[in-house]
């Protein structure tokens, strides 16, 4: 059976994989936007930054993070003069981290679904006088939501997947920082098989269901 | 004629297979701790005898668990003692090739010159965010810090502001990088030449951990494998101990 370390790995792993997925759909909305409808020589850069974590090995990313958001990184100095301490081994630290971590996974089908819509439906709102925002909101919003759907959910599920990163910024901390995947590093490294065969299992089944609906809701869902 | 060519081809096949066992390959893991030393030696065991060492650092623990699973380690050098002998009875190891290569000593480590004072008392002040430790789990270091945090009933007041490294390396690398302000690390990653390479320290009384005696053991891969055991040997060599003490090391 799992303990009661285990359940609080994946509580908290549900917690940051929530945070992190509000926070990306907040700032991943306007990055797809502009992306989707920008002319700009900025287009190609931004969105290879955006897409840096699909390639770059996990560690290259905690790796950084852990020297940045450090006392004497430049991050970690900002943090220090707001009065908010520096950022390893605490949650918003990870929030941070994941943030970056999932990205592409929040902004790529949201840029997409944006990209689909075209500038037609929004020059019709506009000849109906509808400002900006309010296009924005009554026609773009709308027609993406698919893109909205997968973005979510990708977002969700890759940062629950999310482990090196953790790994080298995290220093394991029960309730702050041991997300479910690094419980089950521990729990294989010190041999204790069957509890995380318990984690492992679940995380399997999760991952199968999170794809299936995706897919089921791909088929039905419009723009995908 | 005949002959000669045999002569000539089995003198060939000798002369190949002398030169593979002159110039073997050993692959080694080795406990973080003993990771820096290590290297220095197998530099040296490399230049003298032309065989080859392929090492592999991490967290005792660990290895244990990739051993019992066919890893292809041939020569283990463990951070405990425990771990070599029980690899040793459940055959995983060559019986009666186990000896202590080193004792390792704890070493209350700051990255921040003046932070740890010479008693420890630092601790007790409790003014610290972080107090990063090797996984007590799979790591001896880690368990020796435990240890002494028990003995100096500190363990409550502390165990919220404890980090976790998965081995002595990454728990040394968090005090490094200043993201812990302190933490319980191996004296021989902080040492070089019998000095501090940096920051401030305080070197752990022994009575209040039981002595980290670190074993070396030739895993049943490595049976009748030459450059292991010549491995073995040069690591009881005047070379590879006068290396394991400037670390600071007992032996």
């Amino acid at each position: 059976m799992p303990s009661d370390v285990d359940l609080a790995a994946v509580w908290l792993t549900l917690k940051l994989a929530t945070v992190t997925t509000l926070i990306l759909l907040i700032i991943g909305t306007p990055i797809a936007w502009w992306l989707a409808r920008t002319r700009s020589w900025f287009k190609g850069p931004v969105g290879a930054v955006v897409a840096l974590p699909l390639v770059l090995p996990p560690t290259v990313l905690g790796f950084y993070l852990l020297v940045a958001m450090g006392p004497h990184g430049p991050v970690g100095q900002l943090t220090q003069s707001l009065g908010l301490g520096v950022l390893p081994f605490t949650f918003p630290g990870l929030v941070v981290a994941s943030v970056l971590y999932s990205m592409p996974f929040v902004v790529q089908p949201l840029q997409q679904a944006f990209e689909a819509i075209g500038a037609r439906p929004l020059e019709v709102a506009a000849t109906l006088r509808a400002n900006h925002w309010d296009a924005f909101f009554t026609v773009a919003v709308p027609l993406a939501k698919p893109g909205f759907i997968t973005a979510a959910i990708l977002g969700f599920a890759h940062t629950v997947g999310e482990f090196g990163v953790v790994l080298m910024i995290g220093g394991n901390i029960p309730n702050k920082t041991r997300v479910v995947s690094v419980q089950i590093y521990d729990h294989v490294e010190a041999m204790e098989y069957a509890q995380a065969h318990w984690l492992a299992g679940g995380m399997v089944v999760f991952a199968f269901l999170v794809l299936l609906a995706l897919y089921t809701l791909n088929r039905t869902g419009r723009n995908l | 004629m005949k002959s000669h060519l045999s002569q000539v081809l089995t003198g060939l096949v000798f002369a190949v297979s002398s030169l593979a066992s002159q110039s073997a390959e050993v692959q080694v893991a080795v406990a973080a701790n003993f990771t820096a030393p290590m290297q220095k030696i197998a530099a040296e065991f490399e230049k003298d005898t032309g065989h080859k060492v392929l090492l592999s650092s991490g967290a005792t623990g660990k290895f244990y668990a990739q051993i019992k699973n066919g890893a292809p380690f041939e020569v283990f050098l463990a951070a405990d003692d425990e771990t070599p002998a029980k690899l040793e009875t459940e055959g995983d190891a060559v019986p009666g090739s186990r000896f202590t290569y080193a004792i390792g000593k704890l070493m209350l480590w700051s990255a921040q010159p003046g932070y740890v004072d010479d008693q420890g008392a630092v601790l007790k002040k409790s003014q610290f965010q972080h107090l990063a430790i090797a996984n007590p789990k799979t790591a001896p270091y880690g368990a020796a810090a435990m240890e002494v945090l028990t003995h100096l009933n500190l363990l409550d007041a502390v165990q919220p502001k404890l980090v976790t490294g998965e081995n002595i390396a990454q728990a040394h690398q968090f005090v490094a990088t200043g993201n812990a302000q302190l933490g319980f690390v191996a004296l021989s990653q902080v040492m070089e030449n019998g000095k501090l390479t940096g920051g401030s320290g305080w070197q752990v009384p022994t009575k209040l951990y039981e002595p980290i005696r670190q074993d070396a053991v030739i895993l049943a891969k490595g049976k009748d494998q030459p450059a292991a055991e010549a491995l073995m040997k040069y690591l009881k060599g005047r070379k590879a101990t006068a290396i394991i003490k400037s670390y600071g090391y007992d032996l």
